[in-house]
């Protein structure tokens, strides 16, 4: 239990695409089965978090459930998708590439190729509406966060925080490191869903012309 | 429908909150003290999950612009309606062009006005609550802001006070709580040290959370938590020590480490909490925060 309103279950500890396809698996089920008294699921890294309210739900019959579901082949048939992001790296867009490239003791283009080649994982939504956790970073371009996080990042900036890489939906405080910027919209809450990137879907960036002046 | 004549500190529109789209990162919000609301609506007749107005610590001035009735429940409010001056907890019959303004206040932190059918906000995301971080559901409200009212319920006239079945906080208060998901990283040295503290609710306290102002809780593992979710009532600390209790505007999810979770009872009490007043932490089990749960239900059942 977290707190008295909340079960958790776990599938791990590290950051790994088939502990979050697991724990997005059991997400998804009991949110298709929807016990009694279930308000929110909300999954993570490596953990499913489901709400409920103690007076309604069964929380020995949920748990079991959850064990069960845990034990449960993985049905590898979900519904991701892919997503490609044009982004314009550098210059006042990404005022910490400069340096990435000296953490990476590289130049910033090879800094754009290296973030740009992979095909990152949703491995989670949250933080703000609509931001996505993406990862892995590779490890030469892992930049820890900044030691003082800025007062307000811009919409639509992307950014590293050691292996993960994400976009800021909205003009927020933080401290990833940020190497571009996007056009694209993340979140709506007039679209449906409102959320451009679901947990488990697939993003690719793509340098756009202009980019690092 | 109502106006804004003086908008107070910080006044906002609160149903039960946004459930149900947190895995999209979107905050649940909702009022800071469940409890005061609920007993709000429910002594006007409404649904508990109906619109409310949270007031906090200076309030509003509102005039309504239609025949209906209101209450104010949860912090005690000096309250005036026109030139008599009228009791937080009592149902009150307002005329059209009638004002009810808002004075000081001698116990709490936030209260709850709800007027019969509910505060008809627009509803995103499933939900009319303000979510002053995100930006989810509108914003402050202003002077000069007019909100429609549903075409409500006839509400009870029979009133019992305040009706909060809790004490209202003055000057602090202690909240239950179980112990949390990463106790184990602090160790019983600094558990006993969160548990004899008395702490302060520091100045940058707000709807998403109360800094915590006190002694500092070491961790002795300082691997790092991976992110998942942070419930209304999670005691986390960061890596300064100084502790936060995540409130009603709190992001979905978080990476400190969680040492304790308050209690959903007491959760109400914390919403009561302002900036200067102290809190303590008590830890109970499972079954106490269940049977508070419970209590409070039947409280509710025999209001109205």
């Amino acid at each position: 239990m977290v707190g008295d309103s909340a079960i958790r279950i776990d599938f791990g500890e590290l950051i790994d695409p088939q502990v979050n396809i697991r724990v997005l698996a059991v997400a998804a089920a009991v949110r298709e089965m929807g016990p009694d008294g279930v308000r929110d699921i909300v999954p993570s890294y490596t953990a499913a978090t489901i709400y409920i309210d103690p007076l309604i739900a069964d929380v020995d019959g949920i748990w079991k459930l959850l064990e069960r579901l845990a034990a449960a082949p993985v049905n590898s048939h979900t519904s991701s998708r892919d997503v490609l992001v044009p982004v314009h790296y550098g210059g006042s867009d990404g005022p910490d590439l400069e340096a990435v490239a000296s953490f990476a003791n590289c130049s910033v283009d090879q800094v754009i190729h290296l973030h740009t080649a992979p095909r990152y994982r949703v491995y989670m939504v949250g933080f703000l509406p609509g931001f996505p956790y993406l990862g892995p970073v590779d490890s030469r371009i892992a930049i820890p966060r900044l030691a003082n996080p800025r007062l307000a990042v811009p919409a639509g900036s992307v950014g590293i925080a050691g292996v993960q890489t994400g976009i800021y939906p909205t003009v927020a405080p933080g401290g990833w490191c940020l190497i571009g910027r996007t056009s694209v919209k993340l979140f709506d809450s007039d679209r449906d869903p409102p959320s451009l990137f679901r947990p488990g879907d697939f993003v690719r960036f793509e340098a756009v012309a202009g980019s690092t002046r | 429908m109502i106006r804004v004549v003086d908008a107070g500190l910080l006044t906002t529109v609160q149903d039960c909150g946004r459930w149900g789209s947190q895995d999209l990162g979107v905050p649940v919000s909702g009022p800071m003290d469940l409890i005061s609301h609920r007993v709000a609506n429910m002594l006007v007749g409404n649904d508990p999950a109906c619109a409310t107005l949270e007031v906090t610590l200076v309030g509003p001035e509102i005039e309504f612009l239609a025949d209906t009735m209101f209450v104010v429940v949860g912090a005690e409010f000096e309250l005036w309606f026109g030139e008599d001056q009228i009791q937080v907890g009592f149902v009150q019959f307002a005329h059209h062009g009638g004002r009810l303004r808002f004075g000081s206040l001698t116990a709490g932190a936030r209260a709850y006005l709800a007027i019969a059918g509910g505060i008809d906000a627009p509803v995103t995301l499933g939900s009319r609550s303000t979510d002053l971080a995100s930006g989810l559901g509108g914003r402050l409200l202003q002077a000069g802001d007019e909100l429609n009212t549903g075409s409500g319920q006839s509400g009870s006239l029979v009133s019992l006070g305040n009706g909060i079945p809790f004490d209202l906080p003055r000057g602090g208060a202690t909240l239950r709580c179980l112990v949390g998901q990463d106790v184990l990283r602090f160790g019983d040295e600094v558990v006993n040290v969160f548990t004899d503290a008395t702490y302060t609710v520091g100045p940058d306290s707000n709807r998403m959370g109360y800094r915590l102002v006190g002694p500092n809780l070491e961790q002795v593992n300082d691997q790092q938590v991976l992110s998942n979710a942070t419930p209304m009532g999670t005691v986390q600390v960061p890596p300064s020590g100084q502790p936060i209790l995540l409130m009603a505007d709190r992001q979905t999810i978080g990476g400190y480490p969680r040492i304790a979770s308050v209690i959903s009872v007491d959760q109400s009490i914390a919403g009561q909490l302002a900036p200067g007043d102290w809190v303590r932490f008590e830890f109970c089990k499972r079954s106490v925060a269940v049977a508070a749960l419970i209590e409070v239900e039947q409280a509710l059942l025999h209001l109205v």
